[in-house]
């Protein structure tokens, strides 16, 4: 990349190639509207007044995006910490089971205390459920890709179980095939702020991007974080607890993704937990669109905001698309599924514009580029050896012994 | 108890074991080719769902399931390929842009069954040939060698696979680029060239892996493989990157699926308990990995793009 470019053009170019990815992903998306015998233009100009277009819409895109908002800021601490959390999936669920199961057991009482307590178990079984994967890869170096996939399996199946079984609705026992919860009690409604559906959960995803960015970048234990994330042997030099800070990086992941899961459950308009046969029935897989919302905000939790705003954008607006040209909703899944791996795929050009220019330094202390040159700082899951426990041979092999 | 666990249904179980465990065992193949050379394909589920819709429709056009392994095939190979692209190229990382391709193998196999197919149609399924003399043999006959050609091939490919990654200069390569990317590279080994031809192997083998699902069960529809592909990335820690190690992992998942089959349709396990006992694999899986993790150690390049000269 040879072009002189000067410092803020670059950082604009940076800026912008993650946008500019969701746009190559919609290309390819009209021609898979051709081939379908679609009017692509048609159908786009449908996508964008469905996301953006009236107050309803923008309702729609904003409740949208609050699953993804505080999914992409946990993800934000994960990868921040070099940890790569693909279980928010499976965290939501838990999130949104353990927080029903508190409105279902807990005597009802107040809102004031009702909201918090259910939204407070949601934080819980995300935390739990994000735990795991960490405690697994910090003591016992278990590969935390693998892990929170094989807890994402774990998640659904019990989700399917608890509501078919010990938590449906009472008056549906007998019916086959409606596997939801009672109505729950309306005490832990989430409270309207105004029309008849825009709940607290957007001011409250905001207000968790912005207490991440102080995390992050104003206490110590959001050093230790980055810290751990730049360079594990550095950090354990610095007598920073690595394995400790590792597990609870994906401790406070999860726990973002389960108050994601909670907030789905009470903000929902049949104010029931319902489980549609798959864990993307359930959270629409945000778990997943979490992860672009957060590499489209360049792992910054505030650009997170207006990057999952965009992203929620997408997902209303593409069902508008779906249901004015008249293409199965598969077709969704599939524009998805391109998005993420065109911003995925075009990240590591993001990274590189913004550091051969030699100021990363200067760029990594205000928070918003955390990788060093070429590498990029999700890349060395696997040599996340602890030392003095060299079982696998880690140790001898990282050594040269030149 | 006893009187259901007959021979008649053990010996039902184990040949649907042997046949629940090919379509893991291809898939897992084909990771530990691109694993052992440093690539993480979690797109492997996609292709699967992709392999398994135009097996399935190949045969459903022209009745031939010979033409629909092909066809499987060669959506795989277009795959990998593109694979190939997103992660040696364009040095995506891998642990989030395999999710892309798996959502959209996922969706996209489901559009274009309800776009070209619609309702669910059976279609021919292999046809069973039966090895002389051995498949005579009581019990064990019935178990190893009454299957479909497919089958007998899969294993074969098992010492295959061995000997090429232990004995041939491709094996060699492969190692080198997986292990010490710098050092092949110095020798004058293509560390991309070698990765581009071992997620083209992987991509294919995953697209035969869902062709021969497809076709074995006669059938397709959404989400057919139920994230099989996801369990055969864990398989290849769970064998330790051997092909022998991960044979014997996909012929456990594969008795451990039939069981809980057999299990339910002999309603031993209570319909409303058969999420928890779906969750099985999974768990086996978290805890294999465990044990894998103390005693075995991943390919050093696993997951870093390769850049000359850093």
């Amino acid at each position: 990349m040879s072009i002189n470019l000067s410092h803020q053009q670059r950082r604009i170019l940076a800026y912008s190639i993650p946008v500019l990815a969701v746009f190559a992903a919609l290309i390819f998306g009209a021609i898979m509207l051709v081939l379908l015998g679609a009017n692509p233009i048609e159908g786009y100009a449908e996508m964008f007044v469905g996301a953006f277009g009236s107050g309803d819409a923008l309702i729609a895109t904003i409740l949208k995006a609050t699953p993804l908002l505080f999914v992409g800021t946990g993800i934000v601490i994960a990868f921040r910490a070099n940890v790569i959390n693909i279980g928010a999936e499976g965290q939501m669920v838990l999130g949104g089971l353990f927080a029903t199961i508190a409105a279902l057991y807990l005597p009802e009482m107040a809102p004031i205390i009702m909201v918090p307590a259910v939204l407070m178990a949601g934080i819980l079984g995300g935390a739990l459920w994000g735990w795991i994967p960490g405690a697994l890869k910090a003591y016992y170096r278990v590969n935390e890709i693998l892990s929170t996939i094989m807890l994402n399996i774990v998640a659904v199946q019990l989700m399917s179980y608890l509501l078919r079984g010990p938590l449906i609705d009472p008056a549906y026992k007998e019916v086959v095939g409606i596997a939801q919860t009672e109505r729950l009690m309306e005490s832990a409604d989430l409270p309207i702020i105004f029309g008849d559906r825009f709940h607290i959960g957007p001011v409250l995803a905001i207000l968790g991007a912005i207490a991440t960015y102080y995390l992050l970048w104003r206490t110590p234990l959001g050093y230790r974080l980055r810290a751990v994330g730049l360079s594990e042997h550095a950090a354990r030099y610095a007598g920073i607890p690595v394995r400790r800070t590792i597990a609870l990086a994906l401790t406070l992941s999860g726990a973002f993704a389960g108050l994601a899961g909670a907030v789905l459950v009470f903000g929902s308009e049949s104010h029931r937990m319902v489980d549609a046969g798959s864990a993307a029935g359930f959270t629409g897989s945000a778990g997943f669109n979490g992860i672009v919302a957060a590499l489209l905000g360049g792992l910054h939790p505030i650009w997170t905001i207006p990057a999952s705003f965009l992203f929620g954008g997408l997902i209303v607006g593409g069902q508008a698309l779906q249901r004015a040209v008249q293409v199965p909703s598969a077709l969704i899944i599939a524009l998805n599924g391109l998005v993420v791996v065109f911003v995925v795929a075009a990240d590591r050009y993001r990274v590189k514009l913004l550091s051969v220019d030699g100021r990363d330094q200067e760029i990594a202390d205000d928070g918003k580029m955390p990788l060093d040159d070429g590498d990029s700082a999700l890349g060395s899951v696997y040599d996340a050896a602890p030392s003095g426990t060299d079982s696998y041979g880690q140790d001898e092999f990282n050594e040269d012994p030149r | 108890m006893s009187e259901i666990f007959t021979t008649a249904v053990l010996v039902a179980v184990g040949a649907s074991a042997i046949r629940l465990a090919v379509p893991l065992l291809l898939a897992a193949l084909g990771e530990t080719f691109g694993q052992r050379s440093g690539v993480l394909n979690l797109g492997v589920d996609g292709i699967m769902l992709l392999g398994a819709f135009t097996g399935y429709y190949a045969v459903l056009k022209t009745d031939n399931v010979w033409l629909g392994l092909l066809a499987g095939a060669i959506v795989g190979l277009v795959l990998g390929l593109a694979s190939a692209v997103i992660a040696v190229t364009l040095k995506a990382e891998q642990g989030i842009s395999g999710i892309g391709i798996f959502l959209f193998g996922l969706g996209m196999s489901d559009l274009l069954f309800q776009k070209l197919v619609g309702t669910p149609i059976g279609i021919d399924t292999f046809p069973q040939v039966d090895i002389p003399l051995l498949s005579d043999i009581p019990y064990i006959g019935e178990i190893f060698f009454q299957h479909s050609l497919v089958i007998y091939l899969a294993f074969l490919s098992i010492p295959v696979a061995t000997f090429v990654i232990n004995r041939t200069t491709f094996g060699m390569k492969i190692r080198a680029v997986g292990e010490y990317p710098d050092a092949a590279d110095t020798l004058g080994v293509s560390v991309a060239g070698v990765r581009y031809a071992t997620e083209i192997i992987g991509g294919t083998l995953a697209g035969i892996a869902g062709a021969v699902l497809a076709i074995t069960l006669g059938i397709f529809q959404q989400n057919l493989t139920n994230g099989a592909g996801f369990i055969a990335i864990a398989l290849v820690y769970f064998g330790a990157w051997r092909p022998t190690g991960i044979m014997l992992g996909a012929l456990l998942f594969g008795f451990v699926n039939a069981l809980v089959l057999e299990l339910k349709t002999l309603e031993i396990i209570p319909r409303d308990l058969s999420n928890l006992a779906a969750m099985a694999p999974a768990i086996i899986t978290i805890l294999a990995l465990v044990f894998v993790a103390r005693r075995f150690r991943a390919p050093s390049a696993l997951t870093k793009p390769f850049t000359r000269g850093t």
